[in-house]
């Protein structure tokens, strides 16, 4: 084995390799996520259900009755469960990881491990959230006698997208929050502000019907944007691709993770010290 | 491959120390608030904080100095030194949780270390999850758990409650069983703070037993912090003394104690009232600890069965009373508590410390026989320490008369065990 050598400010050579060696950890971090949210609840994993479809329930009122989302020839709850699915996932998945390692703040002071474990695996907790729902949609498939397409072949790399999407601002987030811990404040803003400003309600061709083919493109520097259109087009395909959007987003997304990544690992070394 | 398994070549660590000098800042707030920094900003936005400025806010604190030992494999470690003298710290740098200022580490082996026990462990979950949950955060791997968890469960005895969600577990079952799980990790290098404190005797000789096997029998290299010189003495075969950050004595592990223990008692001469290593909040101090014979004449040496006053100063930091106090001072030699002398044990009524006093502490014949001992002042308020300084005072015993008839301790038994007052018949 390879000596290891500790040195100040030393760039870590064996940090994707030590990220390997600790794989096992993503999964027992969310393992026990899962397991300690239901553990002495009434009715235990029905919670699990539970919570997507009330909030689906919700919003396919709220969007489908008060805000007129409609589209001919969609259900109605298909039509929202599609921006919905990769909204949740990506606001839960940024809240989560945001608050993450202040939440396991004990083991960070006493335990090494690479601290990139903690974040990403509360994403892979909400990645399980998300399937749970998905098998709703797919219930939902099979009620409304509605047709599955091709498109469904690309829902595994969007879901893939909508995970990076919100790993970027996630690390960005969980390592401010450890030095300054007012930011667990701004998270519920930015989650409900984004709903707002994101797809989830209405169509984004909307946007260029309104105000124009510009104003898309600045529409889709919201990254959740990309992810939101891709669920659209490959769920219920009734509208073209809009490739231009798409790419501004993935653009978006690329930057984001990168200074995210790159942020988190700046500060990860300081961790304990602080935290 | 050489024999070194760890090289620690001129560590440092230094932390910043922020003092409260912000305003608004509530006492105890240990993170800067990001609305600080914002407000800041905002109300001084082309104004750069001056150099002093900052200098004055924050100070630098070296918590290790030029710390450079190597380790061999199979070597048995001992860390020992006062509170804040850096123990942690160099654990927590060697085990990479935290970044030296300057210097370098070089570690040949597998890694394992143990700050705590139980760290990860979810009160929720059930013995047989925190297994494998703690088994993963110290770096074993699912199929490492599952060939050892028969094991593990064994050393823990705690087969019974397996399926019971660990916040239901005594502490002691607690305790058992994560230490069983760190015992069971194999690695080339353990790395232990004071673990062993918790837990009951048995279980205790256990674990030493347990880490003994594994340095002798597999040639693994441990480094233990313990406060427990005896321990110390029995488990490691080297030892490393470190004061104020930096190493001060470094070799064979009675020679390192013995160094130990007469830097306790040179402590006496920095003074207690400067002394830097002390615990608790700090809101009642100890000053100063004086030895008074009988007639209150200041004595150097203490006689054995002689009437002794021991004196303690203390201040207060706010000029208030402080109710409900409960003060003490035990006197110790070797690693082992002699006797503890406290105002609750022969009074019942409240104490009250306000500003500038001192407290009379009298034992009228005392059972010590010639030796040297060092004192530990202790004080708390309403539960809460509010000082405790390890080896605050030295107390040297001189052959007196306890038994009255001006006979002592036969040669080799002296500072060994107190003196009791006893009679034959025959």
């Amino acid at each position: 084995m390879a000596k290891l050598i500790i040195e100040a400010g030393q760039a870590r050579k064996h940090y994707w390799r030590d990220l390997w060696r600790y794989r096992e950890l993503f999964y027992f971090l969310a393992w026990r996520d899962l397991l300690v949210r239901y553990r002495q609840t009434a009715i235990g994993l029905t919670w699990a259900i539970l919570r997507p479809l009330l909030t689906m329930i919700v919003l396919t009122v709220i969007f489908g009755r008060v805000a007129k989302l409609t589209v001919p020839g969609v259900p109605q709850p298909i039509l929202v469960l599609a921006g919905m699915l990769p909204w949740q996932f990506f606001s839960n998945s940024l809240s989560d990881s945001s608050n993450s390692l202040v939440a396991n703040a004990n083991l960070i002071s006493k335990i090494y491990f690479p601290r990139l474990v903690v974040p990403t695996s509360s994403l892979l907790v909400n990645l399980v959230d998300f399937f749970i729902s998905f098998v709703m949609l797919l219930v939902l498939f099979v009620w409304y006698h509605y047709p599955l397409t091709w498109h469904f072949l690309f829902l595994p790399p969007l879901v893939v997208l909508g995970f990076l999407a919100a790993l970027g601002p996630g690390l960005f987030i969980t390592a401010l929050n450890v030095k300054y811990r007012d930011f667990k404040y701004v998270i519920p803003f930015i989650v409900q502000f984004g709903l707002l400003v994101s797809p989830v309600g209405f169509s984004s061709s909307l946007v260029t019907e309104r105000w124009g083919v510009l104003c898309r493109l600045l529409y889709s520097l919201n990254p959740v944007v990309g992810v939101i259109d891709g669920f659209r087009w490959a769920i219920c395909p009734k509208e073209p691709f809009y490739w231009p959007g798409f790419v501004v987003s993935l653009a978006v997304i690329g930057l984001m993770l990168a200074y995210g990544l790159n942020y988190f690992r700046r500060m990860e070394r300081a961790f304990a010290d602080i935290i | 491959m050489s024999d070194t398994v760890i090289s620690v070549d001129q560590l440092c660590k230094s932390y910043w120390i922020k003092h409260q000098l912000q305003s608004g800042r509530k006492q105890g707030q240990q993170y800067e608030r990001f609305s600080e920094v914002l407000t800041r900003a905002i109300s001084a936005p082309f104004r750069r904080r001056k150099a002093e400025e900052v200098a004055a806010s924050r100070e630098e604190f070296w918590a290790l100095k030029d710390v450079s030992f190597e380790v061999k494999r199979g070597d048995v470690l001992g860390v020992i030194g006062r509170n804040g003298a850096g123990k942690s710290t160099l654990l927590k740098v060697l085990s990479r949780i935290t970044e030296p200022t300057t210097g370098r580490v070089e570690i040949d082996g597998r890694v394992a270390s143990l700050l705590e026990v139980g760290t990860g462990f979810h009160p929720e979950l059930t013995g047989r999850e925190n297994v494998f949950l703690n088994g993963a955060i110290l770096g074993m791997s699912r199929m490492e758990i599952k060939r050892k968890f028969d094991e593990i469960v064994a050393f823990a005895e705690v087969e019974k409650f397996l399926d019971t969600p660990v916040k239901r577990y005594s502490s002691g079952m607690y305790v058992r069983l994560a230490f069983s799980v760190a015992a069971h990790l194999e690695p080339e290098i353990l790395i232990v703070d004071e673990v062993l404190a918790v837990g009951d005797a048995q279980f205790q000789k256990k674990c030493l037993g347990k880490m003994r096997d594994v340095s002798r029998n597999d040639g693994r290299t441990i480094i233990f912090v313990s406060h427990n010189l005896h321990v110390v003495q029995s488990l490691c075969s080297k030892g490393v003394l470190l004061a104020g950050g930096a190493v001060q004595a470094l070799g064979p592990t009675s020679e390192v104690i013995a160094g130990y223990l007469k830097s306790l008692q040179s402590g006496f001469k920095i003074g207690v009232e400067h002394r830097q290593d002390r615990q608790g909040a700090g809101d009642i101090q100890f000053t100063e600890i004086e030895m008074l014979d009988q007639y209150g004449h200041r004595i150097e040496n203490a006689i054995s069965g002689q009437q002794l006053t021991l004196r303690l100063h203390y201040r207060t930091k706010a000029d208030q009373p402080y109710r409900n106090c409960r003060v003490s001072v035990s006197a110790h030699a070797n690693g082992v508590v002699y006797f503890l002398l406290s105002t609750e044990l022969v009074r019942s009524d409240e104490l009250v410390l306000q500003g500038r006093g001192h407290l009379d502490c009298i034992v009228p014949e005392l059972p010590l026989s010639r030796g040297e001992y060092y004192l530990n002042p202790f004080v708390e308020s309403n539960k809460v320490v509010q000082d405790l300084v390890e080896g605050a005072g030295q107390l040297s015993v001189v052959d007196g008369d306890f038994y009255g008839h001006g006979r002592n301790y036969p040669p080799g038994w002296e500072g060994i065990g107190v003196l009791v007052r006893h009679d034959w018949k025959w």
